[in-house]
């Protein structure tokens, strides 16, 4: 039993970390398609740094290494998209589709420098198990989650930061720099989603292939809009998706769900985003000015 | 440059009717993905119907026997197809409120599990082994091939040609395509005016999920000729999004920027041969979106000019 729920942890965690950047940026007024680039962009550095550093006899503190490594250079590649739609006012899903399109083939091509195959080299170790059987990954995604919780609703800058996303023009006017929390906002998720990237790539496989993310950016997206830009809205909604993604997995482990087609528990977290997202739209919970260019000056 | 680069300087047709055979895809990729901006709709579902109508091309290729004109039906059929997997998030959009973003995604990840869901489990066994490469569709179910018989240039590319013009004359010349427009630029000013915008946006998602069906059964038909189970994304609709950003969203832009696109994916082999890895075409892809997306950032350039010569003229 223990060992499904630490599976389910091991998939919940990078789209709690995910979905966690995505909302502090959405609370700001950014909107950030480009999670799913992002988390590839960390996946794959960690999966390299990795197997560099592991093959230069570092320990195991390679691991903490590739993790900061792929949060700094997911946290640069979205500066990307912070330039276009904050200072550029530029069509936010424009910006981040092609930050997603540059992710796919950036990647590849960086493995196929390094090492002459679209994939990274496998490492022989990624993150073990503690003694109750659960990843690191699950602490570091709460930890995520409750600070994020923490500055956003118990400190002035969280205040501040859910002002530029709810009316600019007023948090402007009381003397809020929007553009500078925006970038924080925008900043942050791409920490995060490389964050999620590493931690990933780290638990789940031995290397990184192009369709290794295979659209878990695109579900942490779903998870804010489904858990209602809240921490614990999204806590929940990681966990729903993160436990249909496992499914997958289990049914392969259990011999009465082995007649059904693997495909049928591959569609299903993509299936249940599509229902949640459905059910739960009605009222709009989204931040006001979510994905709308702050002009200075224009009323 | 294609013709001559791959065989020693000298033109080459066959490497001529490859682009153009390969541009046909992305042609209407990029024809589904313009077809929903101009609605101020962001359609990332091309992959998604593209693969619906690939598999509904296949389906009726494969079960139903063989009859003479039988590449017309699996090209309507692709169309319904299609139309009705990029209709559903029309009607999801202007009815719930949902994302067409990510539903979009969401269905292009269920297209992608449901194809060789169906094709592995639901269609007859005998044309299938698991391995993906099959015997060859039956000969009445394919697109002919024209012109350059050499290269895989097929009858698809007249489809290509009649869904630009569709495309042309139902945004420009029809009253369906006026409301469609004045959807995209102020869709409450929009619905002041007498315009129905839910019909607006669920129809417009429909025509351009049919765009991208055709594509599906373009490739199908006329490119890969054999019952292919599709095991991952053949980003031909990822692409259209480029296309169609590089088109401005016009049919002629569409068309010139599809080929563009079709040159670029020939010129996969020849750079590989080179040396070069072909994961650049999808760096430069990237950087071409992004820049699109900065090109507001023209405008502040010029503001910022303006300001400049008024300070000049207030200075003097």
């Amino acid at each position: 039993m223990i060992g499904y729920i630490s599976l389910i942890m091991m998939l919940v965690a990078p789209i709690l970390i995910t979905a966690t950047g995505g909302m502090i940026c959405e609370r700001s007024g950014v909107v950030n398609v480009g999670l799913d680039g992002l988390m590839s962009i960390g996946a794959c550095t960690a999966a390299i740094v990795h197997q560099q550093l592991e093959l230069a006899g570092c320990g195991r503190i390679s691991i903490v290494i590739a993790l900061i490594a792929a949060a700094v250079v997911s946290g640069l590649v979205s500066i990307i998209h912070g330039v276009a739609s904050i200072d550029m006012k530029a069509d936010q899903t424009i910006s981040g589709t092609g930050i997603n399109l540059l992710a796919t083939g950036l990647t590849v091509f960086v493995c196929q420098r390094f090492y002459n195959t679209d994939r990274s080299k496998e490492f022989m170790l990624g993150m073990t198990r503690d003694s109750l059987g659960f990843y690191p990954t699950l602490y570091i995604s709460l930890a995520v989650i409750v600070l994020a919780w923490f500055v956003l609703y118990k400190t002035p800058f969280g205040l501040h930061l859910r002002a530029c996303g709810e009316h600019p023009a007023a948090a402007d006017s009381v003397g809020i720099n929007v553009r500078r929390i925006r970038y924080i906002g925008v900043l942050s998720s791409g920490l995060l989603g490389g964050l999620a990237g590493g931690c990933a790539v780290l638990t789940q496989t031995i290397q990184y292939t192009s369709t290794f993310v295979n659209g878990r950016g695109f579900i942490a997206l779903a998870a804010v809009a489904f858990g209602r830009w809240t921490p614990l809205g999204v806590f929940g909604a990681s966990m729903l998706f993160g436990a249909s993604l496992a499914l997958a997995t289990i049914s392969s482990m259990i011999p009465a769900l082995k007649v059904v087609p693997s495909q049928v528990f591959n569609i299903i977290p993509y299936l249940v985003t599509l229902i949640a997202l459905i059910i739960f739209s009605g009222r709009d919970y989204a931040p006001k000015a979510s994905g709308i260019p702050y002009e200075k000056g224009a009323s | 440059m294609i013709g001559k680069a791959a065989k020693g300087g000298g033109w080459n047709f066959r490497n001529v009717g490859e682009t153009l055979a390969f541009s046909i895809p992305y042609i209407l990729c990029g024809l589904s993905m313009g077809f929903a901006a101009r609605v101020g709709l962001f359609n990332i579902g091309a992959e998604g119907q593209y693969t619906m109508g690939m598999l509904a091309a296949h389906i009726v290729a494969v079960c139903i026997p063989a009859f003479p004109g039988q590449w017309l039906l699996c090209v309507l059929a692709a169309l319904v197809v299609g139309a009705i997997w990029g209709g559903v998030v029309g009607i999801l959009k202007a009815k719930y409120k949902v994302s067409e973003v990510v539903a979009t995604i969401m269905l292009n990840y269920i297209a992608m599990y449901l194809y060789p869901l169906i094709c592995l489990n639901l269609l007859p066994q005998a044309t299938f082994n698991k391995t993906g490469r099959t015997a060859d569709l039956a000969e009445t179910s394919l697109l002919s091939k024209f012109l350059i018989s050499d290269s895989n240039l097929n009858i698809g590319f007249f489809f290509m040609i009649a869904a630009v013009l569709i495309y042309w004359f139902i945004m420009e010349k029809t009253r369906l395509g006026f409301s469609l427009r004045a959807t995209g630029f102020n869709k409450d000013a929009a619905r002041c005016s007498g315009i129905n915008d839910t019909q607006a946006i669920s129809l417009s998602m429909a025509i351009s999920g049919a765009f991208a069906g055709l594509a599906g059964a373009c490739v199908l038909l006329g490119l890969v000729r054999y019952s292919k189970i599709l095991t991952g994304q053949d980003n031909y609709g990822f692409m259209g999004i480029a296309v169609a950003l590089v088109g401005n969203s016009r049919a002629l832009g569409i068309f010139l920027s599809g080929i563009l696109f079709g040159i670029l994916k020939q010129a996969y082999s020849i750079m590989q041969g080179m040396g070069i890895p072909k994961e650049v075409v999808t760096v430069i892809e990237g950087l071409i979106v992004i820049f699109i997306a900065l090109r507001s950032g023209l405008s502040l350039i010029k503001d910022y000019r303006a300001k400049v010569k008024a300070r000049k003229e207030v200075s003097k």
